[in-house]
């Protein structure tokens, strides 16, 4: 048996383990994945600096110990989640609203779906029964730590089908929203299944209410495309700026298949987002972009692991961080290229802009290519804003706040523009202008 | 009063001194051309009165409409209406030329405490002056500047001119990097803004560019100072005799 020597929290956190696992929904083989996903957990517990991967992002050092888990919604906290809600709505969408990790069926659109979509919460599933279904929303790495504990502690999530050949004509909006009356942890799960020839789009948003404590959103999401199927997915990273989301998502793509995803992270003290891609059938096709836009003491990580497992796919990710003040943006990138991945064409380009003497932001891109027959490239740069820009725009007119937003935008809006929907393109472009405006 | 006073200037980079003691006064409905070697300062002085960052203004004042320029922000100058055309104008990729000029715009307007100009306006605005410098529409579509051709480039320093209505343009090397034709096309369209109200300062290096803008005043600049001025023969002079006699007696 692996010995490691356990620090006060990782004690803390078995025993709260132990006291809230009768309350975790799914028994049998549930509770015994739960088990050891726990254990997994707890050999390795809170990933620091030493662990590789998490070198820039220790969570030892920033975020020292893991809440308690959210108790249920009440009504009030249900009231105050129905606020950030409608504040943070996006128009013609299927919303899904998880209020401290707990699916609320009030303030979601879980009624008259269109043919072809099934919504389920993760939790019925679970109770259910079903084990193949239940299987497959828990197939997940526990060799990470956080995944591991995501695995043990989800509370619920919702469980998304989209049948064969059905191309849905909303996008499906998942909202993670913080009630925030305690400073507590929500452990969360999604699937997302789509079947041959479908096509969706989803987006999520993390938010919380109106003057909420700290709290710890973990999140975990699973997703599977079939084959000749598409999905678009965006996500904003809202959180409090006292707030940790650790999340991850496993994505793994049939032949022919076509995902694409951007992320926003304008909030939260910590982030972390895991993002793991396998093409597992051949001529699948994926574009992976993202922005940070950061500042005060924020830390944003996006970590990218990109397995090209078959010969004849493509995969693009254009990654912008934009970090003022002391924040601390965080992109690493992993493509490998495994033997029989043949014609693979990956590219990989990841930009930071600082905005003080004090912004950090470390990128770091790594392929690993064990095919000869392959394009593969990245590139990476970080710097402040052109002086001989801003001195232009400035002799136009535009006071030096106008033109430093102009540029920023500009800098932004690669990643952005290649969002599909025009709907979630302008909530990524409003998002940015909301922080620019902030900015003064 | 006159519109533009540089008296007694004295600028120096890091320890350089670069201009040492440059007066040069310009009155409205003047065509000044400053003319001189490479490394004479001239473009020391257009940075200086545009107020780029980077040059230390150890005496000497610069007075626009007898307020101190040298007080103000670039952004401000621009309001208050000097503009300088660039040698060379930037590429600024992600913003597009209308969105840009539009922001300026309405930034220099709000500045002078003016309305701001809706986007039909300035749609209308921007197409007419547009179409009388030949410019073509989808060059308003696209980044500012970005792969443009040097005169394109030009044109477009030219368009802003137009747009802007400044009381004093500045022209740094009008002519640098342009064929004879395009050069033709941006005198011509410098030369619809000559105006009784507007005055204008042509830094050049060639006489050439002089056949097309015709000054009314040269001067010539040497090592920081300008050595002699005189009317627009004395750019002919020049091209006779070149440079060198100046630098003597500098």
């Amino acid at each position: 048996m692996n010995v490691v020597a356990k620090t006060e929290t990782g004690r803390a956190l078995g025993e709260a383990f132990a006291v809230v696992r009768d309350r975790l929904p799914g028994k049998g083989k549930i509770a015994d994945r739960r088990r050891e996903a726990f254990d997994a957990y707890e050999r390795l517990g809170l990933p620091h600096r030493r662990i590789e991967d998490w070198k820039y992002t220790d969570l030892r050092a920033l975020m020292r110990e893991v809440l308690p888990l959210a108790p249920l919604p009440d009504a009030a906290a249900l009231k105050r989640a129905a606020g950030a809600v409608t504040a943070h709505a996006i128009d013609g969408v299927v919303r899904l609203v998880l209020v401290d990790g707990t699916l609320a069926p009030d303030l979601s659109d879980l009624g008259s779906l269109e043919k072809g979509l099934s919504i389920r919460a993760l939790r019925e599933v679970l109770d259910s029964g079903d084990g193949e279904l239940s299987a497959q929303a828990f197939a997940s790495d526990n060799s990470n730590p956080m995944v591991a504990l995501n695995g043990a502690m989800a509370t619920d999530g919702v469980v998304i089908d989209v049948a064969a050949g059905t191309v849905l004509s909303k996008p499906v909006h998942i909202v993670h929203v913080a009630s925030g009356a305690a400073p507590v942890a929500m452990f969360t799960r999604s699937l997302l299944r789509l079947g041959r020839d479908a096509g969706a789009t989803l987006a999520e948003s993390y938010l919380a209410a109106e003057g909420a404590k700290a709290y710890q959103a973990h999140d975990g999401l699973v997703i599977a495309i079939g084959d000749n199927a598409r999905l678009d997915h965006v996500r904003f990273v809202e959180d409090t700026v006292d707030a940790f989301n650790i999340s991850s998502a496993t994505v793994s793509l049939g032949a022919h298949a076509h995902f694409n995803t951007f992320g926003m992270t304008t909030g939260g003290h910590v982030s972390r987002y895991q993002l793991t891609v396998a093409c597992a059938g051949e001529h699948s096709k994926v574009e992976t972009n993202g922005v940070n836009l950061i500042n005060g003491k924020q830390h944003a990580d996006t970590t990218l692991f990109m397995d090209h497992a078959v010969p004849n796919c493509a995969s693009r990710e254009i990654f912008r961080a934009v970090v003022d003040d002391r924040a601390h943006s965080v992109f690493q990138g992993r493509i490998i290229v495994r033997p029989d991945a043949q014609k693979t064409d990956a590219k990989m380009m990841t930009r930071a802009l600082l905005l003080s003497d004090d912004a950090e932001a470390d990128n770091k891109p790594e392929l690993e290519i064990f095919a000869d027959d392959v394009t593969c490239g990245h590139g990476a740069t970080t710097g402040a804003l052109d002086e001989s820009l801003l001195f232009y725009m400035r002799a136009r007119g535009l006071p030096e706040k106008e033109a430093q937003a102009l540029l920023i935008q500009a800098f932004v809006g690669e990643a952005i523009e290649s969002i599909a929907s025009d709907a979630l393109r302008d909530v990524a472009i409003a998002a940015a202008q909301r922080w620019l405006a902030a900015r003064g | 009063m006159s519109l533009l006073e540089v008296k007694d200037l004295q600028v120096r980079v890091e320890d350089r001194e670069i201009l040492h003691g440059l007066s040069l006064t310009v009155n409205p409905g003047q065509v000044h051309a400053i003319m001189g070697p490479n490394g004479s300062g001239k473009s020391t002085l257009s940075h200086v009165i545009a107020g780029k960052p980077g040059y230390e203004v150890t005496g000497g004042q610069i007075l626009f409409r007898g307020e101190d320029l040298l007080e103000m922000d670039p952004n401000e100058r621009a309001a208050k209406g000097v503009f300088l055309a660039f040698q060379y104008p930037v590429e600024i990729p992600g913003v597009t030329t209308w969105n840009f000029l539009h922001a300026a715009l309405n930034a220099q307007r709000k500045a002078r405490g003016e309305e701001e100009i809706s986007s039909p306006a300035f749609l209308k605005k921007v197409r007419e002056v547009a179409k009388s410098l030949n410019i073509p529409q989808d060059m308003l579509k696209r980044g500012v500047n970005v792969g443009f051709s040097g005169g394109e480039k030009k044109r477009n320093e030219i368009l802003q001119m137009a747009l802007f209505e400044p009381a004093v343009c500045i022209l740094d090397e009008m002519d640098s990097g342009l064929d004879i034709d395009a050069l033709r096309i941006a005198a011509d369209g410098v030369n619809a803004l000559r105006s009784p109200e507007r005055a204008m300062v042509v830094i050049t290096h060639y006489q050439r560019l002089l056949n097309y803008i015709v000054p009314d005043f040269v001067h010539v600049m040497s090592k920081g100072r300008v050595v002699k001025s005189g009317g627009k023969e004395l750019a002919l002079e020049l091209e006779e005799s070149g440079y060198a006699q100046f630098e003597d007696a500098a």
